[in-house]
């Protein structure tokens, strides 16, 4: 701990014994900045590679996302129960349940079954999750100011931030049907798709609107998540942030299902995130689509705006 | 000292702050020219008032010369930590501004702050990444970094602060002195100009302190400015050239080290078995502040000479049984800037 003789502004890139790679750092404090200058795009996708990497290198995250496609295998086991039975002794209809019926002819349906089931509220609260921590949560460990005075920059921060929530929109959105997939194909028959207007369509087309109707389903998690990330904003609580998204996500449901409140009821945030029916019809009713990917449009625009407002001008104190 | 000039993006030397060394007691350095440049860190009636209309930062002028050791010192809640957080950009001033390396703050954050190093009121990595990931972390957002090194740097960076056996350990799973090594590591993962640390030895027992003290000097001594806050005077003193005293959110001490120590009026204090006598000659001699304390009888010593004083009693006839004079530590003069106590003025 003495003085030792280190070259002046040259502290970390000091050469020291058993570093090899220091004749590659630079030398001079002038050339610290401008370096990443010149690659922009670069530097801007290590820090989302780093965001990722936290992201899903998190095992609360990994746990969730396990979570998540446990669910799809519990239903297709306890619906292929129910239609073994009901094959056996004759009972009644799919309870009320969207696709139940189509089931037992092709397993492809379980993915439809597992994403309407799960939207209700356990890929939101997923989403909820990494949204809501996501600037709440660094305030609460105390790495936003480090972070900024990296600078990693706010508008930075917020950018990669909700690019790594889209991220993970998508991948639980197609974990879910993912893995309902395959439970279904395990569990029922495989083979063309009879649509809901009554058209077969081949199995490839049956897949391709699947995937479509997946990425639907992302687009409304991903619209969700903005939500999630301007709430972050305004909080160090990372809990209180997803708590209250939550809390977002089953009162807009419960307002979706009351017909006193038709008049609004295209305006709540969880209004469209079925009509990926539509893409199960033929032929496929666009405006519904198109109508609902406006409505997660909206809410991106208005809660991505609203956060980078406010995350642009408020002190960091945490 | 003239590197400033040099930066690519073109800092114009803007016109110095109006009264950087206006509002302080004392010229922080009257031998140095006054241009921005000469000067790592700048402040010019910074001022923070929060929503509830508390002023936490009132009007100050900071000058921080570059390679100076600068200890930026205060009770706890003097305002310390928020005015770092303005120099850093993190908080927004209310009224006046700042400059870090010549460069306005915050509207040039993403320009100077690569250039700066810091440590903000303790240590702040994710509990659940190791040391080594939590730096390549910090080093992920940096734009201006080159990942290429990035390992090499890493390396460097751990093992100037000893935590190169611990890199794997879980964050969580370190010391509090660990976790403060590991701070100041990520502020020397790149070439640094102005290292910033608030607080760098709050919590740490005595062999962490002189840890940190030892990291400050080698700091200081590559020729890099360090600006350090302490609520300790005796924390930074031995490695400190320059103080700022900061009271209720107000400068009320800025300069170096021996000017602090200067500004204290040394005292005669003289022992004798007539202390109202030798009071009388004291107050003849127009010596201010007299005091009688038993055998004791002190007053403060302006221009005049102790010989002189002590020629004056014997002619006055008092005998002298000792004679001394007195200068006030540098913590007593901490203490009389700053008030008794923590948090005296709320």
């Amino acid at each position: 701990m003495a003085e030792s003789s280190v070259p002046r502004a040259s502290v970390a890139g000091a050469p020291m014994a058993g570093a090899p790679a220091a004749q590659a750092v630079p030398a001079g404090a002038g050339t610290a900045a401008g370096l990443g200058h010149d690659r922009p795009v670069r530097a801007w996708l290590r820090f989302f590679r780093s965001e990722l990497r936290l992201v899903f290198g998190r095992r609360r995250n990994q746990a969730l996302l396990a979570v998540v496609g446990a669910f799809p295998i519990v239903i297709g086991i306890g619906l292929r129960i129910a239609v073994h039975d009901r094959s056996g002794g004759g009972g009644g209809g799919g309870g009320g349940l969207a696709f139940v019926d189509q089931l037992a002819g092709n397993g492809v349906f379980l993915s439809f079954i597992a994403l309407t089931l799960l939207l209700t509220l356990v890929m939101p609260l997923a989403v909820a999750v990494v949204a809501g921590d996501s600037i709440a949560g660094e305030a609460g460990y105390g790495t936003l100011r480090y972070l900024l005075a990296v600078p990693a920059g706010r508008m930075r921060i917020l950018a990669v931030k909700y690019a790594v929530v889209v991220v993970f929109a998508i991948a639980v959105a197609f974990v879910v049907a993912a893995v309902a997939l395959a439970t279904g194909a395990a569990l029922f028959p495989i083979g063309p798709v009879t649509l809901l207007s009554g058209t077969t369509v081949p199995l490839a087309e049956g897949m391709l609107r699947l995937v479509f109707v997946t990425l639907f389903v992302a687009a409304a998690m991903a619209s969700l998540g903005a939500i999630g990330l301007a709430i972050s904003t305004l909080t160090e609580h990372a809990i209180g942030a997803i708590a209250a998204l939550a809390i977002i996500v089953v009162a807009s449901q419960v307002a979706d299902t009351v017909p006193q409140f038709a008049v609004i009821h295209p305006y709540l945030p969880t209004h469209w995130w079925n009509s990926f029916d539509s893409l199960l019809r033929a032929p496929i009713d666009t405006g519904v689509l198109l109508r609902g990917l406006l409505s997660f449009g909206v809410y991106l625009v208005i809660f991505s705006s609203f956060a980078w407002a406010r995350f642009t001008t408020a002190d960091v104190t945490s | 000292m003239t590197e400033v000039r040099a930066d690519p993006a073109g800092v114009s030397a803007g016109p110095a702050p109006a009264g950087v060394h206006a509002g302080a007691s004392v010229p922080a350095e009257p031998a140095e020219p006054t241009a921005p440049s000469s000067l790592a860190v700048a402040s010019s009636g910074l001022t923070k008032r929060f929503r509830g209309g508390q002023v936490a930062v009132d009007h100050i002028d900071l000058a921080v010369p570059r390679g100076s050791v600068y200890g930026f010192l205060g009770p706890n809640g003097s305002g310390k930590t928020t005015t770092i957080r303005m120099l850093l950009g993190l908080a927004f001033p209310t009224s006046g501004s700042a400059e870090l390396l010549g460069v306005p703050m915050p509207a040039g954050a993403v320009r100077v702050l690569p250039r700066v190093g810091s440590l903000i009121e303790g240590p702040a990595f994710y509990p659940f990444l190791n040391g080594r990931d939590n730096l390549a972390r910090c080093d992920a957002a940096d734009r201006t970094a080159d990942p290429r090194t990035a390992p090499a740097r890493i390396n460097q960076a751990l093992e100037r602060v000893g935590l190169l056996a611990a890199a794997k350990k879980r964050y969580r799973n370190y010391s509090l002195g660990m976790k403060q090594r590991l701070a100041i590591a990520a502020g020397l993962l790149v070439p640094r100009e102005l290292i910033v640390l608030d607080e760098p030895t709050n919590g740490l027992d005595p062999q962490g302190t002189r840890e940190v003290r030892g990291l400050i000097r080698e700091i200081a001594a590559s020729g890099i400015t360090v600006f350090v806050s302490s609520h300790l005077l005796a924390e930074v003193e031995q490695v400190c050239s320059h103080v700022g005293v900061m009271r209720t959110g107000r400068l009320v001490f800025q300069g170096r080290l021996e000017e602090l120590r200067r500004t204290g009026a040394a005292r005669i204090r003289i022992e004798t078995a007539e202390p109202a006598a030798a009071a009388a000659v004291l107050e003849r001699l127009g010596l201010a502040d007299p005091q009688v304390a038993g055998n004791e009888v002190s007053a403060q010593l302006a221009d005049d000479q102790p010989e002189r004083v002590c020629a004056e009693l014997v002619k006055a006839g008092v005998g002298v049984r000792g004679l001394a004079v007195v200068s006030p530590s540098l913590e007593e003069l901490f203490v009389g800037l700053t008030g008794e106590g923590f948090d005296v003025d709320g």
